[in-house]
Formats: structure tokens, sequence, C-alpha cells
């Protein structure tokens, strides 16, 4: 995904041809015709201007991540004596290569299940945030009720707090529970430990961005259309997961894959409230044990980090298309 | 293994299922009432465990923290408004807030301006070229913000002439023009920026992808129509395209700027906050965590909400313009 050929196939996929551009990188095709530009591309700029600068723009972008991926197959002596670019002098020398830090990543104790306890905290932890955002957005939106403007600026408003503030309090919920003067409020939980601990401190620190963006997004849908709906008799439940739902597919697309990046990134949350015992253990912590053990250990450093990056990148890929939906395309924004 | 997929799958099923059966479930109890009552009942089933988990996730913290701000290092005794003092009158506090002044200021703006610029000019290549451009952009997305500060080691290392070979990118373009290598993270005021460099790689993509999602829903006829008349791509974007998405660019812009503002990981990692590169956000975590002073710490954390509260009245006011108008 990071090789000199992406920044050649921006200038010679231009022809809307598959050719120059890596399988994995393309879109499914037949999906949404739309996405292609209506017009022929830049009339009035013409075709190379536009290629070039976006070619430039990618090739500076890509050089940092190119440097980790040529240093995550380079030997450690190497890696710490000479520039990680030195290997283009040398392209055939097999001594300056090695999958040897792939191989010491991906033996180094239990990073299978790692990646499954990953994805058992990431995916209910993108999902549950976007759902309950959406339907509070809704009704921000399209409902009428006492104090909604307070409520939503408030609601906004909570995007500012810092998260690391969170944790401590949240901590001591968990443990033992919330007290008033001696009255439990809060009963002692004990749900330290388990995944819902951490499901809901994801869905609680994401919903306020999501809340925000979504009602941007669903705001600016036309009054007419949700009317309509109300005309053909559709309650808010029906109009909401019928209507408003589909149509807002590409801000949900364009927010699940960012949440879904930063619970996967996400160290402090998973070591606060999991815990780093080896069977509970996500990515970033198995990346960190891997540090941890061997010191600044770069050259693994680096090809951990691209494994942990491989599944994100997935996610990337296989919603990519969502982020264009047939149904706004032309029709919703106003 | 097999058991340990299985648990995953069972939580998937119940995290992800349950949360629907719970909406639908509550609004058929409201169903269930007398019209009147469901219609004002109905509402507060929408926004209700939206409320209820930011009241309990930072609600309760953030008031918990405004309280910890007028206490000592311990937590304990009140020190009325000291630690608010202290911070104004340490250099090192004052410092902080203008370079995280300069942060809100350059990074959000610069990476908004490339990823609109980015998406507008990917937007008129082949559907897979764009793809695969947008893809390049988006990718540091993906990376952590450690994984972030180990890419960019190979960018800014340095060593002093002598002492090998350089390992930094950066450096070795800058002895190639036969210059002598500049420890970047080590000369103030400059390395602030670099830092910043950083932060505007990662978030670019995050800007991009918002943007160009914003300028593909935009009605197809409108931008045809303006082509007929024989407006230029550049007069179309700045009279058509760029009015018709503002919603979208305050969105992003406010986003972006509040991330940064909260982010500490950069500077915590790079430089640990020396040579002149502390922020508000890395401060309050070296206060609350190195250091041990609440008090502190918690201070530079009401800073940081308060410092954001005029953006947020913008913001407010523009979603009041938007439902009037329509």
């Amino acid at each position: 995904m990071t090789d000199v050929t992406t920044t050649t196939g921006v200038v010679a996929g231009l022809d809307d041809e598959p050719t120059g551009v890596q399988p994995g990188k393309a879109e499914p095709p037949g999906t949404t015709p739309e996405t292609a530009s209506p017009a022929s591309p830049g009339r009035a700029w013409g075709r190379w201007p536009v290629a070039v600068s976006v070619s430039i723009i990618a090739a500076l972008w890509l050089v940092p991540t190119l440097g980790l991926l040529v240093t995550s197959f380079r030997p450690r002596e190497l890696v710490d004596s000479s520039g990680w670019w030195t290997v283009f002098a040398h392209l055939g020398d097999g001594s300056q290569w090695t999958l040897q830090n792939y191989r010491d990543v991906l033996d180094a104790g239990g990073f299978g299940n790692s990646f499954l306890n990953s994805l058992a905290v990431t995916v209910p932890a993108t999902v549950l945030p976007i759902t309950i955002a959406a339907f509070a957005a809704y009704a921000f939106t399209w409902m009428e009720f006492p104090g909604r403007q307070v409520l939503f600026a408030a609601v906004v408003g909570l995007m500012v707090v810092p998260l690391q503030m969170s944790l401590i309090p949240i901590l001591q919920l968990y443990t033992s529970g919330f007290r008033v003067a001696g009255i439990p409020i809060i009963p002692d939980l004990n749900l330290n430990g388990t995944l819902l601990a951490v499901w809901l401190a994801h869905t609680g620190f994401g919903l306020p961005l999501a809340t925000y963006m979504l009602r941007n997004y669903i705001g600016s849908l036309p009054r007419s259309l949700i009317e309509s709906a109300k005309v053909d008799g559709a309650g808010h439940f029906t109009t909401f997961t019928r209507l408003v739902l589909p149509l807002s597919t590409p801000i949900l697309a364009s927010f699940a894959i960012f949440q879904f990046l930063w619970v996967w990134n996400d160290l402090l949350v998973a070591l606060v409230f999991l815990g780093g015992e080896p069977d509970v253990r996500v990515v970033t912590q198995a990346l960190r044990e891997l540090n941890g053990s061997r010191g600044q250990a770069w050259h693994l450093l680096t090809a951990g980090a691209f494994v942990s990056m491989v599944l994100p990148l997935v996610v990337f890929f296989s919603l990519q298309r969502y982020f264009v939906s047939g149904l706004t395309a032309g029709a919703v924004k106003e | 293994m097999s058991n340990q997929l299985l648990q995953v799958i069972i939580a998937l099923v119940v995290g992800v299922g349950g949360i629907w059966l719970l909406y639908w479930g509550a609004d058929r109890l409201v169903n269930m009432l007398p019209l009147r009552a469901a219609t004002a009942l109905r509402p507060w089933v929408f926004v209700g465990p939206a409320l209820l988990l930011l009241t309990v996730y930072l609600v309760y913290p953030a008031i918990n923290t405004i309280v910890l701000s007028f206490r000592d290092r311990r937590g304990q005794g009140w020190v009325g408004f000291d630690n608010y003092v202290d911070i104004f009158s340490d250099e090192n506090g004052r410092l902080a807030i203008r370079n995280s002044i300069a942060w809100v200021v350059v990074v959000p703006v610069l990476a908004v301006a490339i990823g609109l610029a980015f998406a507008v000019l990917a937007d008129k290549l082949g559907r897979r070229t764009e793809a695969a451009a947008k893809s390049v952009i988006f990718l540091p997305m993906a990376i952590s913000f450690v994984g972030a500060s180990i890419v960019w080691r190979f960018i800014y290392n340095f060593r002093p002439e002598g002492f090998g070979e350089q390992t930094g990118l950066l450096n070795a373009i800058w002895q190639g023009l036969g210059n002598n290598p500049v420890a970047w993270l080590l000369s103030e005021p400059w390395n602030n920026l670099y830092l910043m460099v950083i932060m505007i790689w990662l978030y670019t993509g995050f800007a991009m992808v918002v943007l160009s999602s914003a300028i593909k829903s935009l009605p197809g006829e409108v931008l045809e129509a303006a082509r007929v008349d024989g407006a230029t791509e550049w007069q179309m974007f700045w009279r058509i395209v760029l009015p018709m998405i503002s919603s979208t660019v305050m969105v992003v812009l406010t986003t972006i700027l509040i991330i940064v503002w909260k982010v500490f990981d950069i500077v915590f990692v790079m430089t640990g906050g020396e040579f002149g590169t502390t922020i508000v956000a890395e401060r309050m975590i070296t206060e609350f965590f190195t250091f041990r002073n609440q008090g502190r710490g918690a201070a530079f954390a009401v800073l940081l909400f308060v410092a954001v509260l005029p953006f947020m009245t913008l913001n407010i006011r523009r979603f009041r313009a938007q439902e009037e108008m329509r």
C-alpha cells in the first residue's frame, strides 16, 4: 500500500482505467457510478496540472509512511546506522532486507489473541456511539421538546472535556459506585475489567463529536422530505430508520471509520478499564509490551505499527464507497 | 483460541444488537401510551440514552475536575484561585498558552486548506485514481500517535557531524545541500512548527474525507448549469462549491481545532514539552500524572474547556440560523 507505484499510479491511472492502480486500493467495480465526476474532468483546468498537483501532495504525504514501511523490513543494525532511503541505492542486495522483524512481532506472545480482543472492543465501541448519536441528532433536528437548544449546546460543549481527566472519576465509579451523603445513587457495579466498561467509556467519549457531526448532516436534509414521510403516515421511528439513516450513509460511514481508528489506536482507555492481563490485552498494549521488553526497538515497532494498521485500512477501503451515497448525490444538499 | 473467538462473536452480537433492541422496545412501549403522553415522551426515548451516557462519562468528571482545580496538589485542602494564579504567573504556563494558541490557529487552517484543495482536485480525476490518491492522504489516520512519532523520528532525527550517518531524512537532505546538520526539535521557536507538521500530516486525511463527501453530495444540476453558463472551475469553486459546503467546512475546522487543543501525545512523546514546546494539554498531563499535582493539572484542564466556549457559541448560532432557513 505504500510503495512508489502508488504515486505513479496517480498519474498513470488518469483515464478511468484500473491500470497502474493496485487492485487493493480500487473500489469494488460496479458501484455508485455517480462517483465519477459527471463533467469531463477539468475542462478548464486541464488534466495534467490537476494530476501533477495531486501527485505532489500525495508524494509528500507518502514519504514518512514509506520510511516506516522500509524500516520495518531492515535489520536492526542497519536501522541504527544508516538512513532508510539508502536502501534504494542497493535494492537488489539481499542483506539489506529481512522479514525477521515481522516474525518477531507475530511470534511475540498472544498477538493473535490481542487482535481478537481489539476487534471485540472496537466494533461495538464504534456502532454504539453512532447509533446513540444518530437517534439524538434526529431528535435534536426534527422533534420538538423543551430545552432542545440548550441541551444540544451542552452536548457540543462537552466535546472539549479532555478524556484523560475523565478516567479517574469513571474508574472510581466502576469500582465503588457513587454516593451522595452515604446514600448510593449508582451502586457498586464492579464493571471494571469487563468489555461493557470499555464500550460504554468509548461511547461516552465519542458521543459529543458524533452528535455534532450527525446533527450538522441530518439538519441539512430538506424539511419537505421529512414532512412527506409524515404525511404518508410514518412515525418518527420509521422515518428515522427508513429515511434519515439511509440518507445519512456518507456521514455515518465517515464517522464510523474515524471512531474505529480512534478506538483501535487507543491505549489509555483499554489500559485503565480493561487492564493489561495477557488474556484481555488489545493490539496497542501488545505493541507496547514489545517495546517495553526490548527498549527502543525501532525495527520491531515499525513492523508492529504496520501489522496493527492492516485492519483499519481494510475498514477504510471497504467503507470508502459509502462515503457517497447514491441516494444523496444530487438529491439532498440544499 | 476458538473459545476466544466465540466470546468475541457473542460480545459483538450482544453489544451491537442490544442497543437496537433497546430503542425499538422503548419506542414500542411509548406507542402504547395515550397520544399526548406518547408525543411528549418520544423525544426523550431518542435523546435519553445519549444524555444519560454523557452525564456519567463527561458531565460528572468535568464537575469533578472543576472542583479539583480549586484544591491543593493532593486534591484535599481548598486553595481558592491559587492554581490559576500560578498558571498565569509561571513563565512555563504562559508559554504553554501561547504555544497552544499557535497550534489551534496553524494546524486546523492548514489541515482544512490542504484537505479541501486535495478533495476538490482529486474529484476531477477518474474514480479509481481518485480513490487511490485519497487513500494516500488518509493513510496517516490509520497510524496511532505512538506510531506517528516513530515515523517522524526518521524525518527529524539529528546526529552531530562526525557522529555517524544521518538517519533523519531532513538532515540528510540538508547536509546534501551543503549545510551542517540541524537539531530540528531543539531549535526554538521553529521546533513548535515542526511538531505541528506532524499533526497536520495526521489530520488532513480527516478534513479531506469529510469535505470530499460534502462535495460529492452537491447537486449535479447546479454545477452543470454553472458550467453551461461558462463559469471557470476557479469561479465555480469560490462562488458555488465553497458557499454550499461552508457549514461542513465550519464543522471540520471546529472539530480539528478541538482535537488539536486537547492533543498532548505528539509533544509528550517527541520533546516531553522541553525546549519551549510545552502546550496546555501536555502541561495538564505532566502536572497531573508526572508531578502528581492534581489541583494544577485540573486547572489546566479547566482552562482547556473554558477557552473553547466562544467557538461553541459560534457553532450554536450557526445551527440556529440553519434551522431558520429551513
